[in-house]
């Protein structure tokens, strides 16, 4: 799980990069349907997570996972599993 | 051959304009600022000595007070730079004035005719900063394509007001309003569309004026009195001066108007553009004479139903007697009264014919002639022309709007009174 503290750096990107009211940021939450993002919008919500916590969407290995995301959970899940490969692969 | 059903012309009239100008927000701020003789143009000499050390010319005619970009929903925003941001905010006022709303925009019958020289500039700049600096574009983000490409406003504003007519975006520079307005124009006349959304819009940016400069178009010796510059027809001008806005008209046929039961404010009669066919940047007086006469023809108005000519009068040594030249030769000598806007908010640009426009709609309306600000001594490659250096309360029932561009691009619009058949 990721911890509190990111998961509020997680709501200030969402908050500051689209404009969104924190009531609305439940963790199952749809970043479709509840917060009216679309697919312009994800391309942004990378960019802008890639800013906040120094990690590099790889296109051919996220893509499929990105496209998975559907609630403010699942994008948690995706940052936590971003970091561990991070952490395993320090390198890269 | 076959024989083909003559289609008849319709009617086509004027029932909306907005504005953003150097004067501020509105169409009532910009008809002020013209009324009240003062110029918007300042001292930029601060920011952009910075940007471009070598540029000249450090004045220019910005927006009063910078746009507040939450007065358009993030969803439609993030896709404009300030120019459609600019276009958009215009379009809304002259939509409200016409009463032109929902399911009429979304019916197919409506489309956009609006351009602006390029795409956002501050954008485009964004970007290759990021291209040159890091060497990649990834982290430009999704929009910055759709705020840089040319088309950019008329794809916004369709967006942006749910239209679903045609959408085109005749990008040429300084005559990319007027031309903007001519194809609205024929759209409706020749029945393809019941309204049109038209105009232009750019934003000012020390790039822009740079080019200017860069072809000693720009003026360059007034930078210590900024309200003193551009000078058009006049004795001391030495080029001319950027300024930023966006100008918008809703164009619509006569019955809809009617039917709808819209205010009229005045009869597009006549639109014509030809190209020089011979310099990219150098205007010839022939090929101006001939768009006025294409014009005039095209209008069914002889010279002598003009009352006044808004002349494109940027201030530049060749473009403003080259003007005066091609007005004399249609108009004949002393016949007609004829002022240039630009002393007052600068070279809008791709604005520049619609915003202009607007004002020429309020001296037809409101039977005044706005003079041409700086013009203290006519120039003698300028004489010629009847004109106005200062406000007359005079009644005219048609003005000619001329525009012209880089790239040998001439433009001219008439505009007339409304009257029923």
């Amino acid at each position: 799980m990721l911890e509190q503290e990111d998961a509020d750096r997680v709501k200030r990107v969402l908050m500051e990069e689209f404009e969104l009211e924190e009531d609305v940021l439940r963790p199952q939450a749809s970043l479709y349907t509840d917060m009216g993002l679309d697919s312009l919008d994800s391309v942004d919500l990378v960019v802008a997570l890639e800013r906040e916590f120094k990690f590099k969407v790889v296109r051919a290995v996220d893509e499929e996972r990105i496209r998975a995301i559907r609630t403010l959970e699942d994008l948690y899940g995706f940052i936590e599993t971003k970091r561990r490969e991070a952490q395993a692969n320090p390198g890269a | 051959m076959g024989t083909h059903a003559q289609i008849p012309l319709r009617r086509v009239v004027i029932t909306g304009t907005g504005a953003i100008s150097p004067f501020g927000p509105g169409v009532e701020s910009l008809l002020t600022g013209i009324r009240d003789g003062r110029s918007a143009v300042v001292d930029l000499s601060a920011e952009w000595s910075n940007k471009i050390p070598a540029l000249t010319c450090l004045v220019g005619a910005p927006l009063p007070e910078p746009l507040d970009p939450k007065q358009i929903e993030r969803k439609f925003r993030r896709s404009m730079g300030p120019t459609a941001m600019m276009a958009a905010l215009a379009a809304r006022e002259a939509f409200n004035q016409a009463g032109l709303e929902g399911e009429t925009l979304a019916s197919g019958r409506v489309g956009v005719s609006f351009a602006s020289t390029t795409g956002s500039t501050a954008s485009l700049e964004q970007s290759f900063l990021h291209y040159f600096q890091k060497n990649f574009t990834e982290s430009l983000g999704s929009s910055a394509f759709f705020q840089i490409m040319s088309h950019t406003c008329a794809a916004n504003l369709a967006h942006f007001f749910g239209i679903r007519g045609r959408v085109v975006s005749p990008d040429s520079a300084c005559a990319s309003a007027a031309q903007a307005i001519g194809l609205g124009f024929e759209a409706i006349r020749y029945g393809l569309q019941d309204a049109m959304l038209c105009g232009g819009a750019d934003e000012l940016h020390a790039v822009v004026t740079g080019c200017f400069d860069l072809v000693h178009a720009s003026s360059c010796r007034y930078n210590d009195h900024p309200d003193r510059t551009p000078r058009p027809f006049d004795a001391g001008r030495d080029g001319t001066v950027c300024g930023e806005g966006a100008g918008a008209l809703v164009l619509e046929s006569e019955a809809s108007a009617r039917a709808r039961g819209a205010r009229i404010l005045a009869e597009v009669a006549g639109f014509d553009t030809v190209a020089d066919g011979g310099h990219l940047a150098q205007p010839l007086s022939d090929s101006i004479t001939r768009c006025l006469h294409n014009a005039l023809d095209n209008a069914g108005v002889l010279p002598e139903g003009i009352g006044y000519v808004n002349a494109h009068g940027t201030g530049t040594v060749l473009g403003d007697a080259a003007e005066s030249q091609a007005v004399v030769d249609v108009f004949g000598p002393q016949r007609v009264a004829m002022s240039s806007l630009k002393g007052h908010i600068g070279h809008t640009l791709g604005a520049s014919a619609a915003l202009e426009t607007i004002v020429s709609l309020d001296m037809l309306t409101h039977g005044y002639l706005a003079p041409t600000r700086n013009l203290t001594e006519v120039a003698a490659d300028c004489v010629g022309p009847d004109h106005v250096t200062t406000l007359r309360y005079q009644r005219f029932d048609a003005f000619v709007k001329n525009c012209f561009a880089f790239g040998g691009i001439n433009t001219v619009l008439v505009v007339k009174r409304y009257e029923d058949a």
